[in-house]
């Protein structure tokens, strides 16, 4: 590759390929490139530098998560889904917020994207309540599920870093967390 | 079997670390418990929501590590679209101006309404008889004079309305306009001495505007031979004429310029004139410069200056031909002998002094 692609706007078929490879590289230059398009429409439509954080990250992870789950297809300019996905996030955080006046001041073209973020919501409630949960869970429990079931660490490493004498006293914690957990997520409405 | 153990099968079979055997065992055991297969699903789905959750922690992480990286300050000054200082002042102070409009407007459209402006903006044609109840103080004046006027043993109302009148012939028929005669329960002149005359209408035309009245009290001596003609043919836009009326309680000349051979709004009975008149004026002959009466004032045109009009003479002449010669009891001949022509103004008015009349309407 290029020194000029390694730092310049990604091709858009470039940002596919990078997600799906994990690629931090384009994740990044993904990230940059757009960034000033969406804290510009932002910050003209009544918000600040940190709603425009949270709207880009919301849009560039319903963008992730399409192209992960491989149902993503690129019908329009990658630049024109990511404004229309903001846009459309942004237009409801403020009709949330009452602070929606009933225009928007556009910056550039931009597609009906409704059922792309509906999609969505389904997942983010469910990771809610599970941010909520391992918050409630305390320690050592929310370091042992997230060491074993999202870091894929082996019993022995857990073992090692907690100083368990053996594996099995060491499992017979896990399934206590989890336990614990799975009631503290279910519980939730 | 405990709980954790039971959870230890599940997960040794989701993760696909049994033997073949306790495989086959285990899902045989699957099949035949139904609660068992329901907690395999859902340990199924709650461990990829697990790490599901984690991959979202993970991005977010990176995310806000590539964020971090960004002047987001420096980037939001330059992106930041700067309204125009009308706009910001308008955002400012939004509140304080429009409670101040709304004063504003308040206050205009009030004073508008107190002092009538808004009643009376469109033009208007208005009588010029002089409506004396408009003007109190000058009311009281015409009553003073009245009662100093008016012989002994007399009793009179002050007059209502007002107008003036010429005289068309020596033996006592004078003319005005029908509008200062409407609706008069009595009529009478004055001449320029103070004298006053009691009158009875002899024929109205409304549609021309002509009333012509007779001299019926035992008091009033024949005129001298009247000096002026009435002209038959239209006289010519631009040409100097002048009237001579009573606006106030004196005669008062107004000259002026012959402006139009219409009246309002085309009226072709017409003329439209420039001359100093006002309320009062209305039955004041209208002459011209060699004293001929070519018209008889009777309008004026409300919100615009020098906007006068006078009905014309030969509709006066056709008047006088109308009158039923019944109602007339002395004989009505009109001069046609000019003896005004080629004297100045100042002789004209002179002579002219002893035929205009001031006419007083009296009615409930």
């Amino acid at each position: 590759m290029s020194k000029d692609l390694n730092n310049g706007i990604p091709a858009d078929t470039e940002v596919i390929l990078g997600i799906l490879n994990n690629s931090e590289n384009v994740l990044k230059r993904l990230y940059l490139a757009y960034f000033p398009m969406v804290l510009r429409l932002i910050v003209n439509n009544n918000g600040n530098e940190d709603d425009a954080k949270d709207i880009y990250q919301e849009a560039i992870i319903v963008l992730y998560n399409k192209v992960k789950a491989g149902d993503f297809e690129l019908s329009s300019k990658l630049k024109t889904y990511i404004y229309s996905v903001c846009r459309r996030l942004w237009l409801k955080r403020l009709s949330q917020l009452n602070r929606y006046a009933g225009d928007i001041k556009d910056f550039q073209d931009y597609l009906v994207v409704d059922d792309e973020i509906e999609n969505d919501r389904e997942r983010d409630i469910a990771f809610n309540k599970m941010g909520n949960a391992m918050q409630l869970l305390g320690e050592p429990c929310k370091t042992i599920i997230e060491d074993f079931y999202i870091h894929n660490r082996s019993m022995q490493q857990i073992c090692e870093n907690f100083g368990y004498t053996n594996s099995d006293n060491a499992k017979t914690q896990k399934y206590k967390c989890l336990q614990r957990l799975k009631k503290l997520f279910f519980q939730q409405k | 079997m405990s709980e954790n153990e039971l959870l230890e099968e599940i997960e040794r079979y989701l993760n696909g670390e049994m033997t073949g055997e306790e495989c086959d065992r285990f899902e045989l055991l699957r099949k035949e418990n139904a609660d068992l297969n329901s907690r395999v699903t859902e340990h199924k789905h709650f461990t990829a929501l697990l790490k599901q959750y984690g991959e979202r922690l993970e991005v977010e992480k990176r995310l806000d590590a590539i964020h971090n990286e960004i002047d987001v300050h420096a980037l939001k000054d330059e992106l930041t679209v700067q309204p125009s200082w009308v706009v910001q002042l308008w955002r400012n102070h939004q509140s304080k101006i429009s409670v101040a409009a709304s004063i504003a407007i308040f206050a205009v459209l009030g004073t508008l309404f107190f002092t009538g402006y808004l009643s009376n903006r469109e033009q208007n044609y208005v009588r010029l008889r002089g409506e004396v109840a408009k003007i109190s103080k000058k009311a009281d004046n015409i009553n003073d004079k009245l009662n100093s006027l008016n012989r002994p043993g007399k009793v009179s109302n002050p007059a209502k309305f007002r107008g003036t009148g010429f005289a068309l012939s020596s033996n006592g028929y004078i003319v005005t306009n029908y509008h200062v005669v409407s609706n008069a329960d009595s009529v009478s002149v004055q001449n320029a001495g103070g004298k006053s005359f009691s009158t009875r209408v002899v024929y109205t035309e409304p549609q021309s505007d002509i009333a012509i009245l007779q001299i019926t009290d035992p008091s009033f001596k024949n005129l001298n031979p009247i000096p002026y003609s009435i002209r038959k043919s239209e006289s010519d836009v631009g040409e100097n004429v002048f009237t001579i009326g009573y606006p106030g309680n004196a005669m008062v000349l107004g000259p002026g310029y012959l402006t139009a051979s219409t009246g309002f709004n085309g009226d072709s009975t017409a003329y439209q004139v420039s001359i100093p008149v006002d309320y009062g004026n209305s039955g004041g002959p209208l002459l011209d410069s060699k004293g001929n009466v070519i018209g008889i004032i009777n309008a004026k045109q409300s919100q615009v200056e020098g906007a006068h009009f006078a009905v014309k003479s030969n509709y006066l002449i056709n008047a006088i031909h109308n009158i039923p010669a019944d109602s007339l009891n002395k004989s009505l001949n009109i001069n046609t002998h000019n003896t005004l022509a080629g004297l100045s103004l100042k002789q004209q008015y002179k002579k002219l002094e002893n035929y205009i009349f001031l006419v007083r309407v009296y009615n409930q």
